[in-house]
């Protein structure tokens, strides 16, 4: 953490103006201004704002969803991939996992006994933590670039067992998958295929809750351990830290919100197949996590929202989608590979305010993230 | 509605059986997928060699190797359809015509295989090298190269694969232990064979294969010994890229619907697993790993079924990179002996 105490031999840019302001507002202050912007959030899709919207293309409290949605699974792999290094190329077989569990218990197609949703949305977190032990526990003693093979080996094979396997009943797919209870005025059912509204809510709570989880993990032993090992493994365990026992960790927890979201999708769209899981989409959730800025909630959500929301909104290039991610990442990696928001290296949790009492001024910030270009060039290659 | 009873009928049947075990078909089947699986398995080891070099080198898993390859699918398509050759029509060619014929299409996929390879070297990678960015920034990079190549395609030839060219039919030639061994059969495993050993004598017997190796061993004592490590990293990246492109002739020759844009992510998931198999950076194990790949998906396929086949081949990936992450004969392209 020495990088934080050493003042920015750079003059500060507005951006990071903007964020040392931040980090050095109370928690309260913090509060102050989150408040009005999350109720902002939340009344987006009723809002409907004229430039934002993709209307007529798309419907918009749909496409909040989906942008929602994007967001909750970037979160999830940032866990893995910037909070602990893990480049994990697989995260669409946990989505579909989660999808899947989803389907199995609430859909009139399977014949499982149907247990209501709000039962299955954590039994499908559990599922794919056990699949995410199961994966993890022999490939995360693996080197970093074989991880990220075994990982889009393991999502490969989850779509193709959807494909193959009878029970999951492949292209036909399972209809009518369940959601959460609640009813209109007249009766119809408050969550179904065409409102978006109410899935974009419970979807936003869904996200604040889990970003507070996250922020704890983070401000915790867990997260420095996290950390750590993804700054330099072996300088980790050499401190102590148990690498391998916080890498499952980071794996499971990163594999939790990814069933989490899966099984949401399966909800809002009321239906599940094999389509959409493919290692395509894998890699736009990953280009979500980089574009945004790795190892950073706020910047993976900003990724996560452009992602998302472009293709939506510009319908005229949606096709492209795939070619202009793929450019932007190249490009990104050679000039900003911390991405739109980098990491943030920082005092946490108390060292913040014993800081500013000894020195009498805020912290300031050094911006470098899970990709930033290391000290010393050449030792790599 | 008891749990027991939910995770019984989950895991036995529930409309349909999970797996099914077809022991005859394998049995009956078993020479044929041999030796139709040592064709595929010679094909994965051309293309293996690709991330086999650049691995040894670099250190780096060049994602994009996959996209290499399918640029020479389709440079094989159309040197094919320039020709005059077109869909459906299988035409009747003396042997001097065929053999000419083919050559052409390999010169040609080869040459864009191996230019591809390069440019991605040059556009990519290079700047990357120069700043001494970490590995993860390479392999996102290679990602995001693969998205981009595999686009270009899909953006001008559209989402459907081309119909099929063939300029010989694959016909039985004469058969072993009651398998048949067909004439495309021999052609690639006999080629590949001879790529292969050209290739391991280009980098263990000549000079610019002592720099190959030397960068690989030690790039920064290599470059104060005056090997000039971009100028190996580029020869690297244009044999591989060579190889990818020989491979691609025969796989059209195999699998003559073959060009289609997402062709060649399967295939290279699949000629990485045979690297890893070998052993990443020896180039005597991605033969190896190519040969045991193409067999073991061969036999997976009659034995669970058609869809299984991939499953099989990933399956075998994960299992290797538990069990002997080295692969079976270690990983080694800096201590190659002379």
């Amino acid at each position: 953490m020495t990088t934080t105490t050493t003042p920015a031999t750079k003059a500060p840019g507005k951006r990071r103006v903007i964020s040392e302001w931040w980090n050095n507002l109370s928690r309260v202050q913090q509060w102050g201004v989150l408040v009005p912007l999350v109720v902002l959030i939340y009344f987006l899709p009723v809002l409907n704002p004229p430039i934002i919207t993709t209307q007529p293309g798309y419907d918009f409290p749909i496409a909040m969803f989906e942008v929602a949605r994007y967001a909750l699974v970037a979160i999830g792999l940032n866990v893995v991939v910037g909070q602990a290094g893990l480049l994990d190329l697989g995260y669409v077989g946990f989505f579909a996992i989660g999808a899947y569990v989803m389907a199995l218990f609430t859909s009139p197609d399977s014949s499982l006994s149907h247990l209501p949703f709000l039962v299955v949305l954590p039994m499908a977190m559990v599922v794919t933590m056990i699949f995410g032990v199961i994966l993890g526990t022999p490939t995360l003693r693996l080197r970093g670039d074989y991880l990220a093979i075994v990982t889009l080996g393991f999502g490969e094979i989850v779509r193709l067992l959807a494909d193959n396997v009878d029970p999951l009943r492949g292209n036909s797919g399972f209809k009518e998958v369940g959601h959460p209870p609640g009813a209109n005025a007249d009766g119809s059912p408050l969550f179904n295929n065409s409102n978006g509204i109410p899935w974009y809510w419970l979807c936003v709570t869904l996200i604040i809750a889990i970003l507070f989880l996250v922020g704890n993990l983070e401000r915790s032993r867990v997260g420095r351990a996290w950390v750590a090992i993804r700054d330099d493994e072996d300088a980790a365990e050499i401190m102590g830290v148990p690498t391998f026992k916080f890498k499952i960790w980071a794996f499971i927890s990163g594999a939790a919100i990814g069933g989490l979201s899966g099984a949401l999708y399966a909800g809002q769209l009321g239906f599940v197949n094999n389509q959409k899981f493919d290692v395509v989409t894998s890699m736009l959730f990953l280009a979500a996590v980089i574009l945004g800025g790795s190892g950073n909630k706020v910047g993976v959500i900003l990724g996560a929202c452009v992602v998302a929301y472009i293709p939506l909104r510009f319908q005229a290039i949606a096709e492209y989608k795939y070619l202009i991610f793929g450019v932007a990442l190249i490009v990104l990696m050679i000039f900003r590979p911390q991405g739109l928001l980098g990491a943030r290296q920082r005092l946490l949790a108390y060292g913040r305010q014993a800081y500013q009492r000894l020195l009498g001024r805020g912290e300031q910030i050094s911006s470098d993230g899970a990709l930033q270009t290391e000290p010393t060039p050449g030792s790599k290659l | 509605m008891s749990m027991t009873h939910d995770l019984s009928s989950l895991v036995l049947a529930q409309g349909g059986s999970w797996i099914t075990f077809d022991v005859k078909a394998f049995l009956d089947q078993f020479w044929n997928n041999t030796f139709d699986g040592l064709a595929y398995g010679s094909i994965y080891a051309l293309v293996a060699l690709g991330y086999t070099l650049v691995y040894g080198v670099l250190k780096l898993i060049n994602f994009a190797h996959s996209e290499v390859f399918i640029y020479g699918v389709y440079a094989t398509w159309f040197t094919f359809y320039f020709l005059g050759f077109r869909p459906g029509i299988t035409p009747t060619l003396s042997v001097v015509e065929l053999v000419g014929f083919l050559f052409l299409a390999m010169l040609a996929s080869m040459a864009i295989s191996g230019g591809t390879a390069v440019v991605l070297e040059r556009v990519a990678y290079r700047p990357l090298r120069k700043r001494g960015a970490p590995k993860l920034v390479f392999l996102i990079t290679a990602i995001g190269a693969s998205f981009v190549l595999q686009q270009l395609i899909f953006i001008w030839r559209g989402g459907n694969p081309e119909l099929g060219i063939r300029l010989m039919r694959n016909e039985e030639v004469f058969t072993l232990f009651g398998g048949s061994i067909t004439n495309v059969t021999i052609i690639t495993v006999v080629a590949s064979i001879v790529l292969m050993l050209a290739a391991n004598y280009f980098v263990n017997k000549t000079k610019f294969g002592r720099g190959i190796r030397a960068v690989a061993q030690d790039p920064d004592t290599a470059t104060l010994m005056g090997v000039n490590k971009e100028r190996v990293i580029t020869l690297t990246f244009l044999i591989g890229g060579l190889l990818a492109g020989a491979a691609a002739l025969f796989y059209m020759m195999k699998i003559p619907q073959g060009a289609w844009y997402q062709g060649g992510f399967l295939l290279g998931i699949k000629a990485f697993t045979a690297a890893v198999l070998g052993g990443i950076g020896n180039l005597r194990g991605a033969l190896l790993g190519g040969l045991l790949l193409g067999v073991a998906e061969n036999y997976g396929q009659s034995l669970f079924g058609g869809g299984w086949r991939d499953i099989v081949a990933f399956a075998l990936l994960v299992l290797v990179l538990m069990i002997r992450p080295t692969g079976i004969l270690g990983e080694s392209l800096g201590k190659a002996r002379v």
